[in-house]
Order: C-alpha cells, then structure tokens, then sequence
C-alpha cells in the first residue's frame, strides 16, 4: 500500500512571551491509502497541532520543523499558494467545533460551492448539483431547502454533517477528522460516527481522526496511535492496543474508560496528576511525573519507539506491563524522590 | 423588515418629543435671555419685544406655544440674526454642511477601511505599527490644529488651494475641510476595522476556509469582511449624524456657510428658535442614523432578526 501522508520527526513549536513551548516534539509515522488510523490523547497531548501543522494552519507564532510529505511532495515550508492546492482538494480536514467553524454570514450552498469554484473550476448549477449530493450523502434531511440557510439555522448535528460533506466535496485522499463529535450530543454523536464508517466504505479516503475517546476509535481505525507530551507513547493495530496495551499511559487511559458492565458506586480510575508542562518537558520519559512504574531510567532516559510486539510499538523502558513489579531497576529510585503525585498513589 | 422601520419611525415620535421637551426647558432654565446685552434697554421696550415673543408668559405656555408651531413646520424666527427665520437659516447652511460631511464620511469609510484591513492582515509587522502609530496621531491632532497647518502648508507655501472660503462652492474650496474633517474619522476607522478583522480573522470560520484551501483574497473579502465591519457600521450611524450637521471649528477656520456655527452661536445668544432648530435637526438625524445601522445590521448578519 503506498503511503499518502508521510510524516518525518515533525516538531511544533510555539513562540510565547513565557518562552518556547513544544506542542509537538518530533513524530514519524505514515497514513496509507484508505487506511483509517486513529490519534489518541488528552487535552494538550499535541495531537491537534500535529495535524494542524501538516495543513498549514498553526497559529501565526507556530513554527513546524521536519517533513510532512502527502504523495512525495513536502507540505511543510511549502507557500501558501501551492497549499492551497492541496489543502481542501487532496487533504480535507474536519474540525471539532461545528457551532463556530462555518461562516455566519455564507448560506450553505455558497460554502460548499466556493470549493469546487476552486479547485475544481466548477460553477454556477454543476457545483450547486455536487453540492446537493454531498448532503444527501450525509444524510441531511431537506438538503435542497439547507442549500438556501444560513449555518444558524441549523442543528449542531447538521452543521457537523454539513463540515464532512464539504470536506468531501472534491473527493479527498485523505480525511483529517480533529474530534468530529466532540461538540455534539451524545445521541448525534452516534449519528455522526455510523455515519462516518459508511463515508469511509463509500468514498475510500484514508482518514486521520483525532480524539480523546478511545470508544471513538475502537469503532472506526485500523491502527491507533497513542499521544502524550507531544510524542506517541504506543503505536499499534486498533485490536492490539486495546486488548494488549503495553504502555501504562495506554493502560491507563483504557482504565478511565466508564463501562456498564461496572457497579455504579466504584469510582472510575483517573490516572493521577496532570499533564506536562510542554514548556518545561522532563529530560527523561514525559510521562514519568505520572506513571505509576517510574524508576531512574525514565527520569534519565528518554524512551523510543522500540517494537513491543510484532506490529506494536510502545516507548517505554519497562520489559512488559504484566510484571512491572519484578523491574529489578525499580527499587533504585527512593520514594521520597518520586514525584508526590506518585507518592500519594503508592502510599494510599 | 419594511414593518419593522416604520415601527421604529413610529417610535422616534416620543423619543423626540422627549428631546425637543429636555432641550427646551433646560435652555430657558439657564439665565439670561436674547435680548440680555451690554446696552441695557428700556423696560418698555423689552417688555414689548418678550410680548412679541411669547416670552413673557409662563415656561409651559411657551413650551406649547412652540410645540403647535413646530408641528406646523413653523420654527419661528432667530432672535438674534434679525429678518431670518431659523428654517431659513437652517436650509441654507444645511445643504453645505450635508456635502461637507458625506464627503469626509466616504473618503474615511474608504481609506479608513483599506488601512484598517492591510494593518489586520499585516498584523505586529512595520506596516501594522506604521499604520497604527499615523491613527494614533489623526486621534490625538485636534482638528484646530490641523486645519490650520493644512491651510498653511497647502493654501499658503503650496498655493495650491485657496486658503478659505466657499467661493461658489467648487471643490477646490471643500478639500482641504474635507481632508480636516476626514483626518480623525480615518484614524478611528481603521482602528475599528483593524480590531474587528483581528478578532475575525481568529475564529473558527476563517480557519475552516483556509482548511478549504480558499486564496486570501477570497477568505477577506467573502468570509472576513461583513463580520468584521460590524463595530464600523455601529460608529458611523452617529458619525455620519454629527459631520452632516457640522462642525463649528472646520467652519470658523475655513469661513464655510454650514450649520456648525449655530449650534455654539445659538447657545451664548440664548437665540432660543435657533437652539431648538439644531437641536431638531441633530435629534432627528441621530434617530435615523441609528435606525439605518439596525438595518445594516441585519444585511451583513443574517443571525440579526427584526420582530
């Protein structure tokens, strides 16, 4: 399979009065054709300004470093005439907050139009036609009528729909979802994701969805791709990583995951603490300040990507997560020297 | 919306009664009268001339007095500048100062706005600053200095322009007020037009259009722009209001027959009619104005409803 997205030791760097903070800090990895990979994370992981630096669409003080190449062709220092090819047409991307990412003043028709105008060179009644399919796709009730609204005047759920049928306008190579659902009920959000399995069949776009749901990408990806601290944590098939998990920030994600299945009055797990500061990252593993399996080497050492299992890949210095106690290098870090959030953890 | 101006227009009718009500007393609550000078009358005389004038009976009866007349269209004659009634007076300084002021209007909506634009999209570069600083000293320059620095510069070492005058009312007698009068509103326009571009340009909306791979071009014109004119439209309601009627400084300076003048003129003389004919005229202009940026509104924002 020939890879439509090819990302090498990709950085992002942003300038602020307070100094440089390291949003993303140096990912590799590839999308195949029609591949669905899926980017997990929390809030500040970096997972959005990764993709947002392959579109070209970081913040003015952002600064990418590395290749991000679609097809062969680097995107990244590229100017932003010939992005603009590109973007849109070959690489469409979806963003999380359907309320506010339409423009108020456009009615529907004219937003889905002016794309085909551009890229395609289609006017007049042929863009309006391919526009009205692309609502129909999407399951849009009435989408000759919401051609003619405004964005206000539609539903969250709509106005989502409404993002992906014109991301999917000039039929895309590859899909960048930044957490499609996140704005929106939890009944659409069901909606919008059925919806998007189907899309994928459809349309056979390679497709990027960014979440902080696992439940999310265990429906749709193939592979998964774990993120933390500005770096992938765990790589993987989507069955490895949830069934076999071998990086304890995955596990521990996984952990905080509700079921039904459990009693009501456990607790759900949290992993302790907070995550870094991506001003000041620790030298050795950025999740040390957290892992509950911390010992001198993740403080001195930054974990790689080492090949864990055939076709998994984790960064981390512990031999396997099913004996971590036996970790003979554990014992050498005190427990007064640990981070207190650990402390707290291991003594309670 | 047709509905909904008329209800509006309908609306102005208190809403001036209580100006024109406000104005009126306060003005006769200030002491002294027309006809208080340094050569003290007979009181035979100035009790005739008060009779003539209504202005020996009671504040109310006068208001009332006043009011029927005005209803009528009739707004009296001025005290002070004798054999000229103040709708005279008003409708021959009204028409020069109306072209005064739409002409500095559209020469600041235009420049202002394109400086405006290009210091937003210029954002924190030399341009932006050096465009910032320039509106920063429009603001701050009163036009009494101004004005005469361009008749200087211009009318006497340029000889280009005549240094005053109306003359018969050519152009070259209107630029260099118009450029006085334009100056300021040219520096707080492309303030606004540059803050209202900035916080745009920042939303979700303009990031999804350039996700769309759409020119710069096309995302400032089509998806930036209307948004961002908004806090423009709101300021030039009562900008437009307050240049049409004048500016007595620009005026003064210039030697120009507009109506700017008679505002401050009319107060000292205590010219009663005439301070009640200006304070019509600005009250009404500002009722309209305001109601012609509702409407604008709700062209350049479809979220705006009128009900």
């Amino acid at each position: 399979m020939a890879a439509v997205l090819e990302v090498r030791d990709l950085q992002v760097r942003f300038a602020t009065p307070d100094g440089e903070v390291s949003a993303v800090n140096g990912v590799s990895f590839d999308v195949n054709e029609s591949e669905c990979v899926g980017i997990v994370g929390e809030s500040g992981s970096g997972k959005s300004q990764l993709f947002m630096a392959v579109m070209g669409l970081l913040a003015k003080n952002g600064r990418t470093l590395g290749s991000a190449k679609y097809r062969g062709t680097e995107l990244v220092g590229m100017p932003v005439d010939k992005l603009n090819k590109i973007r849109g047409d070959k690489i469409a991307m979806i963003f999380q907050d359907s309320m506010t990412g339409l423009t108020p003043h456009l009615r529907i028709g004219r937003q889905m139009t002016e794309v085909l105008e551009e890229h395609k060179g289609m006017g007049g009644a042929d863009a309006r036609a391919r526009a009205l399919d692309m609502l129909n796709l999407v399951r849009i009730p009435e989408a000759a009528r919401r051609l003619n609204q405004y964005p206000h005047e539609l539903s969250g759920g709509m106005r989502q729909r409404v993002m992906i049928a014109m991301a999917l306008l000039c039929e895309p190579e590859l899909l960048i979802a930044d957490e499609p659902t996140t704005a929106l009920d939890v009944t659409v959000q069901a909606q919008i994701l059925e919806l998007m399995a189907d899309l994928k069949r459809v349309t056979k776009a390679a497709v990027v969805l960014i979440t902080h749901d696992l439940g999310t990408v265990a429906g749709l990806c193939d592979k998964v791709q774990v993120m933390y601290g500005g770096r992938f944590m765990e790589t993987g098939d989507v069955r490895q990583i949830f069934y076999k998990p071998q990086h304890p920030y995955t596990k521990g994600l996984l952990s905080s995951m509700p079921r039904l299945t459990e009693d009501r009055r456990t607790t759900l797990y949290a992993i302790p603490g907070q995550p870094p500061n991506l001003q000041r990252l620790p030298a050795g593993c950025p999740f040390q300040e957290r892992c509950e399996f911390v010992h001198q080497r993740c403080v001195d050492e930054l974990p790689l990507l080492q090949e864990a299992r055939p076709g998994q890949f984790k960064a981390c210095h512990l031999e396997s997560l099913e004996h971590p106690v036996d970790d003979p290098t554990r014992a050498a870090i005190p427990a007064e020297a640990m981070p207190p959030v650990i402390r707290d953890v291991r003594t309670a | 919306m047709l509905s909904y101006a008329v209800r509006r227009l309908l609306e102005a009718i208190p809403t001036l009664l209580v100006i024109v009500a406000l104005s009126f007393f306060l003005m006769h609550a200030a002491p002294g009268g027309p006809f208080d000078s340094e050569r003290v009358l007979p009181p035979e005389i100035e009790a005739n001339l008060k009779a003539a004038y209504n202005l020996d009976k009671p504040v109310w009866q006068q208001f009332v007095i006043y009011l029927g007349n005005a209803l009528q269209g009739n707004f009296g004659p001025s005290f002070t500048y004798k054999d000229f009634t103040v709708s005279e007076l008003l409708g021959t300084g009204f028409p020069v100062s109306l072209r005064l002021g739409l002409t500095a209007i559209l020469l600041a909506v235009i420049i202002g706005c394109t400086l405006g634009i290009l210091a937003a999209m210029r954002q924190n570069t030399r341009t932006d600053y050096s465009i910032m600083g320039f509106a920063m000293i429009g603001i701050t320059i009163p036009n009494f200095v101004m004005a005469p620095l361009l008749t200087l510069v211009f009318g006497i070492y340029l000889g280009m322009l005549p240094v005053a005058g109306w003359g018969d009312g050519s152009i070259q007698y209107i630029i260099l007020p118009v450029v006085a009068l334009a100056l300021p509103q040219i520096a707080i326009i492309s303030r606004l037009t540059r803050g209202g571009m900035v916080e745009v340009l920042r939303s979700n909306f303009v990031r999804t259009a350039h996700a769309k791979g759409l020119p710069e071009r096309v995302i400032i014109v089509r998806h930036t722009l209307r948004a961002a004119l908004l806090p423009v439209v709101s300021y030039l309601g009562p900008a437009i209001a307050g240049l049409v009627t004048g500016s007595v400084v620009i005026e003064q300076i210039f030697g120009l027959p507009g109506i700017g003048r008679y505002f401050v003129q009319g107060a000292i003389n205590r010219d009663y009619t005439l301070v009640m004919g200006t304070v019509i005229t600005y009250g009404t202009l500002i009722v309209l104005m305001n109601l012609l940026v509702d409407l604008v509104y709700g062209l350049l924002d479809p979220r705006v409803r009128y009900d």
